[in-house]
């Protein structure tokens, strides 16, 4: 056993640390989210150019053959500087998704082009009525000639207005909430009967509401097999779990410290806060916290690639729990003794809480997690 | 002892509900139901209505203008407001600076500030926390020195809920600087059309503007406006913050909470049911509802011990800590319920700046800005650490 980075890993991290000191500093970080867009394409540039599109798939694929790990490491950094460029929906979720399951020509026009920086991506699996169940999917995909006509409605899809290739999750056989008889399209963004309502997200990131009216996809736009995607989707947001749990870590990081040198500095009856041992206490649950976060984000990328498919969804479903544990006690700590200036816009403190409680949100909550953990454990 | 309502509150309970059905605009209760924000006219308008009938000040005594209810009256009063979509009141004058008036205030002033209070055709503001005066309130730095007949003001007041729709401003200001803290201060009236203050907004996380910072540069205000003697103030100032503690519980408004937060629970779809038939969850709204209706007891029992005789004892800060507990609660299991529909941020529905339909169900926009919101109600009104010393010391002797 060795839990300390190699050479790689750490140069990896120091590359993505300066980054995000140089080009996300919190003013530069809001006019970013307010641009029409909601991220820069000269950062999207760079990350291509230092190889991270790539960093974590294999050299097969055209990547530099890293693991979760690296992505881990990438999005650990990110988490610390909120940065928003859509690194989960395009490499973690859409690439995950074709190195999983797509054909080597699904690969060549997709993945190669994305590692280059000149694809986008977004993943379209919830609607209305799923609450975090991957399988509750009622859009409709039915045979037309060749290919296929997919007729539905998909709801809060992160980055589908900047994504080339939408990759759709739809139902061609079996009832409501079957597993089986999912099937997973790359639909092109621009797609005719493919409409959008694009926003914002609490967090400032981007996504949309999408509805999809007979649209018409030839047979090669099937990722993996007909009527079996739904062990390929699931693996891919098992993974993306891990990759969010590594940037709930480097939040945890960015508002435990803000946090502490804030009571260090703040001053009242006198002294800082900081003397009082009540906030004493309370800093001293929060760091426990992101170490406990930061221990189980490790452990679930270290298992997810493990070839029993049970301990790869337990990892990913019991660090979940973590994260949106841990989370919520920073943020709401770190609200609490800001005080006053913890509620306001201008400090980025409330941004960090608002990620974190975003990031429990997506693909199931502590709770969602906690049961899933525990039927995955009891039926062992 | 009893709980069960007499013929004559259950009357009194059906003529305020009548009377609220009739009084208050569809459009104000419809931005209640759906979480949406206020404007100044929804609150003043709703406050003109119940002050023509006499019943906003409704916790003042006769003597005072007030309907001089009992604690029975009161409480259904609040609870049926609630119940029917209210805005809550706004505290500053009612709750906050008219009882002080009426207790330490001289004639003169009662006469000039009291019925416009009553009748809600002012609005106030509290000018307490400065930026370097928050928990540690005493510390303030805003100076008053005497010239004449006036003081002239100068200082920051900050965390100023509603300071851009206030006409006057209660004020703490330091008139003595050579005494020991909380004495040299004294409790002023500051009209918000005098030259020299500026209000600059505060713009909160969920993307509301509630509170301000307030600038006075050398403001000139008559001597007639200080309530109390001169360095007298610090008694106006623990009385009012004594008073706000209880009335901020917010118990009416949380039983509304549990309510809606019920009604989301059956809305929302969970695996081909419900959010109601998820055992988590309705675990822990059960639990919820409880912890409510323990703070409710609690509250009758203050109120009832206060209607034998007696100012609120420091007793009521637990209140306050259970009660914020209980809205940061209200408003997580809402966005829990909500789930991944918390996401969409769409300000322009809850500021009533577009006509838009929702991204999700109607009660999905704003679940997560009200759950960041939330959080203040453990800051502000003296932060949940500060009640906790105040019973530390004053309750238990430690």
């Amino acid at each position: 056993m060795d839990l300390s980075y190699s050479d790689e890993q750490k140069a990896l991290q120091e590359g993505v640390e300066r980054f995000v000191r140089e080009k996300y500093v919190f003013d530069t970080r809001r006019k970013i989210a307010a641009s029409e867009r909601g991220w820069l394409p000269d950062n999207w540039a760079q990350f291509a150019e230092l190889g991270w599109l790539g960093m974590s798939f294999s050299e097969d694929d055209g990547g530099l053959g890293g693991g979760a790990l690296e992505t881990s490491i990438l999005m650990e950094q990110f988490g610390k500087g909120l940065v928003l460029e859509p690194f989960l929906p395009t490499v973690v979720l859409g690439g995950g998704l074709l190195a999983a399951g797509g054909s080597a020509a699904q690969k060549q026009a997709l993945l190669a082009p994305m590692i280059e920086g000149k694809k986008q991506f977004a993943l379209a699996w919830l609607e209305r009525q799923s609450r975090y169940n991957l399988a509750d999917v009622s859009l409709k995909a039915t045979k037309e000639g060749a290919g296929w006509s997919l007729s539905g409605h998909k709801g809060v899809v992160y980055n589908a207005a900047s994504a080339d290739t939408i990759f759709v999750l739809a139902r061609t056989s079996g009832g409501a909430r079957d597993e089986k008889g999912l099937t997973l399209f790359a639909v092109d963004g621009k797609a005719k009967g493919l409409s959008r309502r694009d926003y914002p997200t609490q967090d400032s990131l981007r996504a949309s509401e999408l509805t999809l009216d007979k649209v018409s996809v030839g047979a090669d736009a099937v990722v993996g097999a007909v009527d079996g995607a739904f062990p390929l989707v699931e693996g891919t947001v098992d993974r993306a779990i891990v990759a969010l749990c590594a940037e709930a870590v480097g939040c945890m990081d960015a508002i435990n410290a803000a946090t502490l040198e804030y009571i260090k500095t703040r001053k009242q009856f006198g002294v800082p806060i900081g003397k009082f041992q009540v906030l004493q206490h309370r800093m001293v649950d929060c760091f426990t916290n992101a170490q406990e976060a930061r221990s189980m984000a490790l452990m679930a990328a270290l298992k997810i690639d493990d070839a029993d498919a049970t301990v790869r969804a337990k990892a990913a479903s019991g660090a979940k729990v973590q994260i949106g544990k841990s989370g919520k006690f920073c943020g709401q700590s770190a609200v609490q003794m800001h005080g006053g200036m913890g509620v306001t816009d201008e400090l980025s403190v409330s941004h960090y809480f608002k990620r974190l409680t975003m990031i429990d949100l997506m693909f199931g909550n502590q709770q969602h997690h906690l049961t899933r953990y525990s039927n995955l454990a009891m039926a062992a | 002892m009893k709980l069960a309502l007499d013929a004559g509150h259950r009357a009194f309970a059906d003529e305020v509900r009548a009377f609220v059905r009739a009084n208050l605009s569809p459009a104000t209760r419809a931005k209640t139901v759906s979480g949406r924000h206020y404007d100044r006219e929804d609150h003043m308008a709703w406050q003109r209505a119940l002050g023509a009938r006499g019943w906003f000040a409704y916790t003042w005594p006769k003597k005072h203008g007030g309907p001089g209810w009992d604690v029975t009256q009161r409480f259904l009063f609040e609870n049926v407001l609630a119940e029917e979509g209210a805005p809550r009141i706004l505290p500053f004058g009612v709750k906050m600076v008219g009882p002080v008036i009426y207790t330490f205030g001289t004639d003169a002033q009662k006469d000039q500030f009291l019925g416009p209070i009553r009748d809600s055709s002012v609005a106030w503001c509290q000018g307490y926390s400065e930026p370097g005066a928050g928990s540690d309130l005493a510390n303030l730095r805003t100076k008053a020195v005497r010239d004449g007949d006036h003081y002239v003001v100068s200082g920051q007041k900050t965390w100023t809920s509603f300071a851009h729709w206030a006409d006057w401003m209660f004020c703490l200001a330091r008139t003595d600087p050579d005494a020991k803290v909380q004495q040299g201060i004294s409790f002023l009236l500051i009209d918000m059309k005098s030259p020299g203050v500026t209000v600059r907004p505060i713009i909160m996380t969920d993307g509301a503007h509630h509170v301000n910072d307030v600038f006075l540069d050398n403001v000139r205000v008559p001597v007639a406006n200080r309530i109390g003697e001169e360095g007298a103030g610090w008694t106006c100032a623990k009385f009012l913050l004594a008073n706000e503690r209880l009335g901020i519980a917010e118990v009416a408004a949380s039983k509304r909470g549990v309510r809606a937060l019920r009604e989301i629970a059956r809305a929302e779809p969970n695996a081909g049911r419900t959010m109601a038939d998820d055992p988590g969850f309705a675990a822990g709204l059960a639990d919820l509802d409880l912890q409510l209706q323990a703070l409710e007891m609690s509250e009758l029992r203050a109120l009832s011990a206060m209607a034998q005789g007696g100012a609120p004892g420091p007793e009521v800060s637990t209140l306050k800590i259970r009660g914020s507990e209980i809205q940061q609660r209200i408003a997580e299991l809402a966005m829990e319920a909500v789930g991944e529909y918390a996401q969409p941020f769409q300000p322009g529905l809850l500021f009533h700046e577009s006509n838009d339909t929702p991204v999700g169900r109607d009660h999905a926009p704003p679940a997560a800005p009200r759950y960041f919101n939330m959080r203040k109600t453990s800051i502000y009104g003296g932060t949940n650490e500060i009640q906790k010393n105040i019973v530390s010391k004053m309750v238990l002797g430690l």
